[in-house]
């Protein structure tokens, strides 16, 4: 694993700042189409881009050795932004978001300038981010940095048994160099997890007894986050379980189920930009 | 069948480090062996878990790997079908699923272990092909165009199990992926199968030959791509076309033969012989349920002849 002199002194002001701007393009990307994944995506934002911007390492331009796999497909518009401010997404593809004349559409789709998988049915991602490990760890030559491979979970995935079987695998498979982050919001269509399917919880005891190191975080805290895989021990493949708000950022979306799938409509855009900046200011 | 496979890539594996083999829990025997004693780190065995075999195999081709997932035919294409659908054929990913036992050949295991329907389930995904070989000399060559293609997508390669006689010699045409590949030629009556049925298919062959016809005996090798053009050539030259094959009779060969036949106007006579499309519930050899759905050299050369 790194060495703790190598950590970069982790900015928080900025990241706050960076996730303003992506959720005020989220927003904006909101009024051209009829529906998107707003929730999901401010759910998750603070990891992903804690995982592109801190985390992953720089190998060229926008390049990094190490990948990410977006395992939930739904709350790829987190991705779409980042991938976008980086450069890696062309300039102007984000507003064709779900047209005909442009790449991009509801799920990550392989081939997608920064996609490396296609994902969007969920309990697919971490087998695929295991796979990527496992073949990392083979092509890394010896006293070369083995690539790391991070992904984003959300909850509601870790009811599907394939996702089960890859967190078996990748421990009994001795697997260190995956990293998966849980967005553990709660929410799911029918309600809140915790109270359609109580015995779900605790996660961190389930995925510690299944053989993976586990930290468990404020999602919305960046820096948790980024300490917690930088000073993970890296024996074993490492999640972490992030407490997240679905919806984080715009206070009447915040745990409101319809904005799962739901576009403001302009009195309501208006209304989240005001609200944005007073949450995250 | 399969241990000619495991022979092969076995030695294939030697020069090329990008293939890795993800079985769930099948016993490695001899070379399938040597590859994991050899390779520790290209051959991972995922117990009972083939949902994670086909991911994983997805996520090492997409780092550049050349992966095979190997088991048992209902358990590498049914149990984690979604994940053959969207990880392999959907990011169009260079992974072979390999299904061991396709058909009824594991005819005292039961239902549960028959891959009746396979070709038109995998038949069904765009960016799948599909190739069955029938005999253990053309699963060699099969295995080697797989593993030695320069790109392409997902391959479902159907094998019997293991023991299967050699029915194409060594002066048979070549495998050649996408075409059909005369085993014998003749002008009256072409026998038209795929996959371990071939003996059967070859009886019949033999049958007809007996009686003073001209037979041709082709193995339609690559259920997808089809060979259309081939196929249109066999019904363009023969009187009476016989297919035969161990698989439901929706989605496979016989009923594409008959689209083709269809669609350029084919004025020969078709047999066709597949399964039924019912779950049999007996047991006994491959020969017992092949009976079972009505398929035998004596039921199919007198319905023809």
């Amino acid at each position: 694993m790194d060495q703790p002199t190598l950590w970069n002194y982790f900015d928080a002001s900025l990241a706050r700042r960076r996730c303003v701007k992506y959720r005020r393009r989220i927003l904006d990307v909101s009024q051209h189409v009829s529906a998107l994944h707003i929730a999901p995506a401010f759910s998750c934002l603070e990891i992903v881009d804690c995982i592109y911007h801190e985390l992953m390492r720089p190998a060229g331009t926008g390049q990094s050795i190490d990948s990410f796999l977006m395992s939930k497909g739904h709350g790829c518009m987190a991705q779409y932004a980042i991938l976008e401010d980086i450069g890696v997404l062309p300039q102007g593809e984000l507003d064709r978001y779900c047209t005909a004349k442009g790449l991009l559409g509801a799920h990550p789709d392989y081939g997608c300038p920064g996609i490396e998988a296609a994902t969007g049915a969920l309990g697919h991602g971490l087998a695929m981010a295991l796979g990527m490990a496992i073949a990392e760890r083979n092509l890394t030559r010896k006293g070369a940095p083995v690539p790391v491979i991070y992904t984003v979970l959300s909850d509601g995935e870790m009811q599907e048994g394939s996702t089960w079987e890859a967190l078996m695998m990748a421990s009994s498979l001795g697997v260190s160099n995956i990293v998966a982050v849980i967005d553990n919001n709660d929410f799911q269509s029918l309600g809140r997890t915790s109270e359609t399917h109580p015995t779900f919880y605790p996660l961190g005891e389930k995925l510690a007894a299944f053989g993976w190191e586990v930290a468990e975080i404020n999602g919305h805290d960046a820096e948790a986050l980024h300490n917690c895989v930088r000073m993970r021990e890296g024996r074993k493949p490492f999640v972490v379980v992030a407490k997240t708000v679905k919806g984080k950022g715009v206070q009447f979306m915040e745990n409101v189920p319809i904005w799962h799938y739901r576009s403001p409509n302009p009195e309501e855009y208006r209304l989240a930009l005001a609200n944005l900046m007073e949450v995250s200011s | 069948m399969r241990n000619m496979f495991a022979e092969v890539l076995y030695d294939l594996a030697r020069e090329d480090e990008r293939i890795h083999i993800v079985v769930a829990d099948i016993s490695p025997a001899g070379s399938m062996a040597k590859f994991r004693d050899e390779f520790p780190h290209r051959f991972i065995n995922v117990g009972v878990a083939e949902q994670s075999m086909i991911g994983i195999c997805a996520g090492l081709a997409l780092k550049g790997m050349r992966p095979f997932a190997y088991t048992i035919a209902t358990f590498s294409l049914y149990r984690p079908f979604e994940m053959v659908r969207d990880d392999l054929c959907y990011q169009n990913l260079p992974v072979t699923v390999v299904g061991i036992g396709g058909g009824v050949i594991y005819s005292t295991l039961g239902g549960t272990h028959y891959a009746q329907e396979d070709i038109a389930v995998a038949g069904a995904i765009p960016n799948m092909s599909i190739i069955a070989p029938c005999d253990p000399a053309e699963a060699k060559m099969a295995t080697h165009y797989v593993a030695k293609r320069a790109g392409g997508g997902p391959i479902y390669l159907r094998f019997g199990k293991a023991g299967e006689p050699n029915l194409t010699q060594k002066d048979s045409e070549p495998f050649e992926f996408g075409k059909l590949r005369y085993l014998r030629r003749g002008s009256d009556v072409c026998v038209l199968s795929y996959g371990v049925i071939m003996k059967m298919a070859a009886e019949i062959a033999d049958g007809f030959a007996a009686s003073g016809k001209s037979v041709s005996l082709v193995s339609c090798h690559t259920l997808k791509p089809l060979d259309r053009e081939g196929i249109s050539d066999v019904l363009r030259r023969h009187k009476q076309v016989i297919v035969i094959e161990e698989h439901a009779p929706q989605g496979g060969l016989a009923p594409q033969t008959k689209q083709i036949a269809w669609d350029i106007g084919a004025k020969c006579r078709i047999d066709c012989f597949t399964l039924k499309d019912e779950f049999v519930h007996c047991y006994g050899s491959h020969d017992d349920i092949l009976a079972a759905h009505g398929l035998s050299a004596e039921t199919i050369l007198q319905a023809t002849m």
